[in-house]
């Protein structure tokens, strides 16, 4: 038998799909009704206006990611799989994270852990604060656990992760 | 010049080779309708419920291998269609579904008879889309067609706004279809193959599990060839059945659930099990952790995703099943098992199939008698599903010249009699006859009036216990005989209460003759293993001279169970005999 492990781990998958009505539906359709479960998902129009590409992140195990990459692959909209897991890529997720409430301290406080998180205020209020981080996921997971931890009055937007494929960086 | 769309429909369908449309008008096709009425060479099929329409182009496809072709319209003529398209997925049957829409400028109002039929059918068929621009309409039926018969093959469904299909555009067809998402194999990894073939050398109890597959690439006849050449044993699924002959002294039955204690028992010992087109579907595995469990297995299937999805195989190969067959015959010597043989003949010797009957009819003479009279003739049968099901697929002998056509993955009831509808039509000359349960036979028994317009004369056997007769066992067996809705001659009293006697002095419905008659047609009930010959004999003479279908009712017990049988997820040790 072969070695396959069952151990559940974080999977990115970069498709170029058919740039048409119905496509991302027919993606997430077929993985809702096979029970996968997708952590996010992007898609935009690439630089040939007729494809679309998308960037599925999804924790699996070894044998599932096997067969959610068959299924994809058997979708006759879908033109390329690239598994981009252990890649060197550049991915990176939009996040807009709003504070409200917030005293002067406090705001001097937002933008110190800015500075830090690399993240920019892109607006401003008398008692609120608007931060933008386009960093990794896990960066901009580390953000929103920090901030929350302080602030309780927030509203946070994530844009979902895009990815490209390295050109000479092998880090991520 | 410039043309509708409804006219380069017909253009399409005649390039395609269509020579039948199984159709049901509405609002959204009249238009299309009307070229068709009077095209040349084109027979149209008016079914009297788009659910049996479908299953007849189901059957159609079945029978004669070409692409089945449905055209309903928009809304609920769309959504009768969904378990029909289902079905043929499941089965890997190639159909092209044609499905009216309102015009594109209602879409989305909540118009009459509007659905987002595209939307409803995307996880049950094989590729759905809707015709959006005039201009891409021959390319997008070109490519269904395309799609519907390759690969893996299955269903297609094309949506067809209104206003796309009057608008004036070009003329042309394409020759040609390539479509960059979709390249399906159609080669061997000769490597892989030399690996299995590796092991089968060194294999001391190997075996064949046949599916589906390899009745789909018509590989019948390099199977057996194989298979004698191997000296190798061979079971099927339900799908595989018929894939060598039943009569095969190398053939030992269905496996899975309802198959035969020999066949279940050769996958539980067998070292090594070479399987063909099969997708390892759990009524063939039961429990997974203990099938199979002391072999290596080869799994050949044309789909990638078919393979190590329920089974982790040993070698994977892809492949379609003549191709592989065919290779398989180059690259090998011939072999001999004969102590491996030797020992399964012995364990078939001791558990034979058969049926202990002690009242109604026996359900094993009913198919015995079947293989009797169709014997010299060139037949197809089809079959609903249910207990009855089980029985054709345990006793009807099948090989070159009778085959058995049913609903295997999704297990649609109902499918009998319109599938047998669809296959006369495709093949005219062969006799076809039905094989259905009471309970399936009423959900598609207004097909009778198709088979009597269309001068069909088909035999439609129903093995009538008035249950539904499948899940009446599983209550028998695991639910202290508690038949919840399973009875169908249930009565309510008029205060409402249940009245649930023994099945003998219940007033019958509905009355199967008289359901014939009404069709203006025959029937016959057949109460004793005696009359089973000469009443379906008749009942054939009847038909093939009205040309019309007849039905056959044989009256069997409720209590009659189909065995052997290992419950669902449960494994070969557990098989009740």
């Amino acid at each position: 038998m072969r070695e396959v492990s069952n151990i559940k781990k974080k999977r990115w998958v970069s498709l170029y799909v058919e740039n048409r009505i119905g496509v991302m539906a027919r993606i997430a359709s077929m993985m809702a009704g096979k029970s996968y479960n997708i952590d996010s998902i992007t898609v935009g129009k690439t630089e040939d206006p007729t494809v679309s590409r998308m960037t599925i992140g999804l924790s699996s195990d070894d044998p599932t990611f096997e067969q959610i990459k068959k299924q994809l692959n058997r979708c006759v909209e879908v033109i390329k799989l690239n598994d981009i897991t252990d890649a060197p890529t550049h991915m990176k997720e939009i996040l807009f994270f709003k504070i409200h409430d917030c005293s002067e301290f406090e705001k001097g406080e937002i933008f110190r852990i800015a500075t830090v998180f690399g993240a920019k205020a892109i607006d401003y209020g008398i008692d609120s604060v608007l931060l933008e981080c386009v960093a990794t996921e896990g960066k901009n997971n580390d953000l929103i656990k920090l901030l929350m931890e302080k602030f309780k009055k927030v509203e946070v937007v994530r844009g979902g992760i895009v990815a490209i494929e390295s050109i000479s960086m092998t880090d991520r | 010049m410039k043309i509708s769309g409804n006219k380069l429909f017909v253009t399409a369908l005649k390039k395609e080779g269509v020579d039948t449309i199984f159709g049901y008008p509405g609002g959204m096709v009249v238009n299309l309708l009307d070229e068709l009425y009077n095209a040349p060479g084109i027979n149209m099929v008016l079914p009297r419920h788009e659910q049996g329409l479908i299953h007849a182009a189901d059957g159609y496809a079945r029978a004669t291998g070409k692409v089945g072709v449905c055209l309903v319209t928009s809304g609920p003529g769309a959504t009768n269609l969904v378990t029909g398209i289902a079905n043929a997925n499941y089965d890997s049957i190639p159909l092209v579904c044609f499905t009216g829409q309102v015009p594109e400028y209602l879409i989305g109002n909540d118009a009459f008879q509007e659905v987002d039929i595209v939307g409803i059918t995307r996880n049950v068929a094989k590729f759905v889309i809707m015709v959006r621009d005039r201009e891409m309409l021959a390319q997008r039926i070109k490519e269904a067609f395309y799609i519907a018969r390759s690969g893996k093959p299955g269903p297609v469904l094309v949506d067809l706004p209104a206003d796309v299909m009057a608008e004036l555009g070009s003329t042309s067809y394409p020759t040609e279809v390539t479509i960059r998402g979709y390249k399906p194999n159609t080669s061997i990894h000769i490597g892989q193959l030399k690996k299995a073939l590796t092991l089968l050398k060194r294999a001391k109890k190997p075996m064949f599990l046949i599916g589906g597959g390899v009745n789909i690439a018509r590989a019948q006849a390099e199977l057996t060839e194989l298979v004698e050449k191997l000296e190798i044993p061979v079971v099927t699924s339900v799908m595989g059945r018929g894939a060598i002959a039943t009569d095969h002294p190398l053939y030992f039955g269905n496996i899975g659930m309802h198959g035969c204690f020999t066949a279940n028992r050769i996958a539980n010992e067998c070292d090594l099990m070479v399987s063909i087109g099969c997708r390892f579907n759990d009524r063939v595995t039961g429990r997974i952790a203990t099938f199979a469990p002391n072999a290596k297995i080869v799994h050949i299937d044309i789909e990638s995703a078919a393979i190590s999805r329920n089974i982790i195989v040993d070698i994977p190969i892809v492949s379609d099943a003549k191709l592989a067959i065919t290779k398989m015959l180059e690259l090998t010597k011939p072999m001999k098992h004969e102590k491996w043989v030797a020992d399964i003949v012995k364990w078939q010797e001791k558990y034979p199939l058969s049926v202990d009957c002690n009242s109604g009819v026996n359900p094993q003479k009913i198919m015995e008698t079947l293989n009797e009279i169709y014997a010299d003739k060139d037949t197809i049968f089809t079959s609903d599903v249910g207990q009855h099901q089980m029985w054709a697929n345990q006793y009807l002998r099948l090989d070159a010249r009778h085959r058995l056509i049913q609903s295997g993955g999704l297990g649609t009831m109902g499918f009998g009699l319109p599938s047998a509808v669809g296959a006369k039509i495709g093949c005219q000359e062969k006799e076809v006859v039905s094989i259905n349960g009471d309970g399936g036979f009423q959900m598609n028994m207004q097909e009778l009036a198709t088979g009597v317009v269309e001068r069909l004369p088909l035999v439609n056997v129903i093995l009538n216990n008035t249950f539904l007769g499948m899940v009446r066992q599983m209550q028998t067996q695991f639910h202290k005989g508690r038949f919840a809705l399973t009875n169908l001659n249930c009565y309510k009293s008029e205060t409402g209460e249940v009245i649930n006697e023994g099945f003998e002095e219940m007033e019958y419905v509905p009355d199967f003759v008289k359901v014939a008659e009404s069709y203006n047609s025959k029937g016959y009930r057949v109460t004793k293993d005696e009359d089973l010959k000469s009443t379906i004999e008749e009942a054939r003479a009847y038909a093939l001279e009205h040309k019309r279908p007849v039905i056959v009712e044989c009256m069997v017990s409720p209590d009659q169970l189909v065995m052997p049988w290992i419950p669902g997820g449960k494994s070969f040790d557990d098989i009740l005999l």
